[in-house]
């Protein structure tokens, strides 16, 4: 691991900084992400994000000023050495910055995409302190790792000599990744077992492709690989094998990155006429499933007039899914106002751009049916705000009378999601919250059984990417103290 | 020894037999599953790259072989995909045992009123029953005598075997829940037991609701990843939203809205339709 300050006294660091006056770099304007027109990417799943040209990374990084003490990677969840791969993109050194990147975080080209960077990392850059934009640092990232990719020249960071010691991932989405990425560093023996056919959880089945291509996915995955980590797909820790036949195997941790993909329901009248969904099935039917490509045997509805209950990032990737599968009305429902909305201001901007409907303060009450049981219309109840709630946010009340029908054929239900009850049910003593999240130990991520640590959205709820990363690499960090002090 | 990956990633099938041209059953080494599952447990399986994950219960399993016993009716195109593999060839994908396991304990008398394929997934209930000391009356119905499976099976394990064919081909003529019926005129029991197609289902529900016998109904309903992860699956039980794959396959059927459930499996027919049609067509172009 670099010392940070070490690092940024070196002289190449010391005669960047001085080749441009902090206030010449204050004053550069921040880049653009370039992406493909709306109305062509409205029909295809090709990424809508193009990512920046080496000339446009090259002069966004030049707006880092090289803090001495870098308060954005306060705000990194997996504290990438932000300033030092930043200046590695000035000066041209790309292949160098995509190792940098990789000292923390397992999945840089998938952070630099989906991370809300916004609240994050660049909301602790200097330059918000003067009413600035922030230096593009998700675009940076996902620069630095989409030109190591593209150049055929993956390095593999080096792992520790083995220690023979085998640890088993319950769960290969972000969390348990990370968490695989970094024991294996330490030197030991992954083996991350995996529910589902294909390696990834909420990368693969959730995110689309134009937000974020498999491809991407599969490239970092291969890069654990290629540092030792094994997979199992198809096998349920305490079903498939249980944890007492992975101690009889001699592992001797446990890290839980089982998510939260119990969808919820809004449990009113009609919810389950057909042509009603969540937004997880719907998304697995077309991102794990492939159910639009005719050659998949796998279905999915493909309706005109489509309404997304809902207002966070599965929300926009239901509707803008829905578009490309050829709806002539993609509307978001959601009970709040736009200002509320939890989905990223990107995904907004870009769901707008492509033609998505927007009906704010507007709350689902009722689905009807036809004969055959298939959605025809929605009765939505009128809302407006009321006081701040204990989140701080204005709650939506209903406006008495004020209801109106609007004609749907197919409704994706994205109001939020439970953790997952099928690991926690099966792994007898664990300690559990009244939601159903494991309880762990905040600073360690460690269960109330010792061997066993926990961590994203099975800790947390439904979360970010980024936050399931971070307990990634805490629960890796102090199992492996656990480890070696047990020694 | 169990961890051994090559050999768990097989699921290579190792014998199968035809019950009738569209009935078959195959045996599929599958250790992990084998040693893990219990009677009322399910699988996910995948067959093919571009294939759909459909659930089916496990009809049998052999701990010492390391292998399961999977009975399919070759109603659709997954179903007809996987009917259609023969032995050495291997299932793309297999993962289980999922659901709940089937609520074992002496009862006292139990009828298990099953009818075509799921006569299959019945069995390892009627031997689990048996174990447990419970009288086992077994009720198997099909429409035709072509269509009665597992007979043998079920009448060395059952205390008393009653067959039903709808056109009194074989046995006596007559519904599954007019052989149900039959006993319960005849003697006191104590538990029903179904499994079926739904419309069967709901009718031995409706039955037993008017004598008042408690009964479990397992549910088939359409799934996708059979984890609890999508609610594809969900059903009302008493008023409340289920997930089949986490809190079924087993219910109350006395609490079951059948006819919701019969609507639901209705949501994909036009697909199928046509993915059955385009599949016929490929074979005939040999």
């Amino acid at each position: 691991m670099p010392n940070i300050s070490e690092e940024r006294s070196k002289p190449w660091r010391v005669a960047l900084r001085e080749s441009l006056k902090v206030k010449e770099r204050m004053a550069i304007p921040r880049v653009v992400m370039p992406s493909l027109d709306p109305a062509y990417r409205a029909q295809n799943n090709e990424e809508v994000n193009l990512g920046l040209t080496p000339e446009l990374a090259m002069q966004e990084a030049k707006r880092c000023i090289d803090c001495p003490e870098p308060t954005c990677m306060t705000g990194c969840p997996v504290n990438i050495y932000i300033p030092q791969f930043i200046k590695q993109i000035e000066v041209g050194e790309f292949a160098e910055a995509a190792k940098t990147l990789k000292i923390t975080s397992a999945l840089p080209a998938v952070c630099g995409r989906v991370c809300p960077q916004e609240k994050q990392c660049e909301a602790k850059c200097i330059h918000v302190r003067t009413g600035k934009d922030p230096v593009a640092i998700g675009h940076l990232e996902r620069f630095a790792a989409d030109y190591e990719r593209e150049s055929g020249n993956i390095s593999v960071p080096t792992v520790a000599a083995p220690n023979g010691i085998k640890i088993a991932v319950v769960g290969s989405g972000p969390a348990g990744l990370s968490f695989a990425g970094d024991m294996v560093k330490f030197g030991y023996d992954v083996t991350v077992f995996e529910a589902l056919h294909e390696i990834g959880g909420v990368l693969k089945y959730g995110i689309p492709e134009f937000r974020l291509p498999n491809y991407v996915i599969d490239v970092e995955i291969n890069n654990l690989r290629d540092m030792g980590v094994k997979f199992m797909t198809n096998c349920i820790i305490g079903r498939t094998i249980s944890m007492e036949d992975l101690k009889a195997e001699g592992y001797q941790g446990v890290f839980v990155g089982s998510g939260a993909g119990l969808p919820r329901f809004m449990n009113i009248k009609g919810e389950n006429l057909v042509g009603i969904m969540s937004s997880n099935e719907y998304l697995t039917r077309v991102n794990l499933m492939d159910a639009a490509n005719p050659e998949s045997d796998t279905p999915v509805f493909k309706g005109k007039k489509v309404a997304v209950i809902g207002g966070g990032n599965t929300a926009m990737d239901s509707v803008r899914t829905a578009l490309r599968l050829g709806a002539e009305r993609a509307m978001i429902v959601y009970r709040r106002s736009e200002e509320e909305m939890p989905a990223r201001i990107e995904e907004v901007h870009h769901a707008k751009e492509e033609g998505i409907i927007f009906m704010t303060l507007r709350n689902p009450i009722e689905f009807l049916g036809n004969e055959q049981g298939r959605v025809t219309h929605m009765i939505v109840q009128e809302m407006e705000l009321g006081e701040p709630d204990a989140s701080g946010r204005r709650s939506p009340i209903e406006k008495p009378g004020c209801t109106e029908i609007i004609e749907v054929d197919e409704v994706i239900i994205s109001v939020g999601v439970s953790p997952n009850p099928l690991i926690p049910r099966s792994v007898e003593g664990l300690q559990l919250t009244k939601w159903g999240t494991i309880v762990v130990d905040e600073e360690t991520m460690q269960t109330d059984i010792p061997m066993i640590f926990a961590g994203g959205d099975i800790v947390r709820g439904g979360a970010t990417v980024i936050l399931a990363m971070g307990d990634g690499r805490k629960a890796a960090t102090s199992m492996h103290e656990w480890l070696q002090g047990k020694k | 020894m169990y961890l051994n990956f090559g050999f768990l990633l097989m699921n290579k099938i190792i014998s199968k037999e035809y019950f009738s041209d569209k009935v078959v059953r195959l045996e599929v080494e599958a250790p992990l599953i084998a040693k893990a599952r219990k009677a009322g447990h399910f699988v996910i399986v995948r067959v093919g790259k571009m294939g759909e994950r459909i659930p089916l219960t496990i009809a049998d399993a052999d701990v010492e072989k390391g292998t399961i016993t999977l009975v399919i009716q070759m109603t659709g195109v997954s179903s007809t995909k996987l009917g259609k593999l023969e032995v050495g060839d291997s299932i793309t994908d297999l993962v289980g045992p999922l659901g709940k396991a089937t609520h074992i304990e002496n009862f006292g008398t139990v009828v298990c009123a099953c009818g075509g394929v799921g006569t299959a997934p019945m069995l390892p209930i009627v031997r689990a029953l048996k174990k447990a000391g419970n009288k086992v009356i077994t009720v198997l119905a099909a429409r035709t005598k072509e269509l009665i499976i597992l007979e043998e099976q079920m009448r060395s394990l059952s205390d008393e075997l009653i067959v039903m064919t709808d056109d009194g081909s074989y046995g006596n003529k007559g519904l599954v829940t007019n052989g149900v019926e039959t006993v319960l005129n005849r003697e006191k029991v104590d538990l029903c037991v179904t499994i079926g197609p739904a419309i069967m289902m709901k009718f031995v529900s409706l039955l037993t609701k008017k004598y008042n016998i408690p009964t479990v109904a397992s549910l088939n309903t359409i799934m996708v990843d059979g984890t609890g992860m999508c609610g594809a699956c969900r059903v009302t039980v008493g008023g409340k939203v289920k997930f089949v794959c986490v809190d079924g396959p087993e219910f109350d059927a006395h609490q079951v809205d059948f006819d919701e459930m019969l609507m639901r499996l209705g949501g994909y027919k036009d697909f199928e339709r046509e993915e059955m049609e385009k599949l016929s067509k490929l074979d005939k172009e040999g």
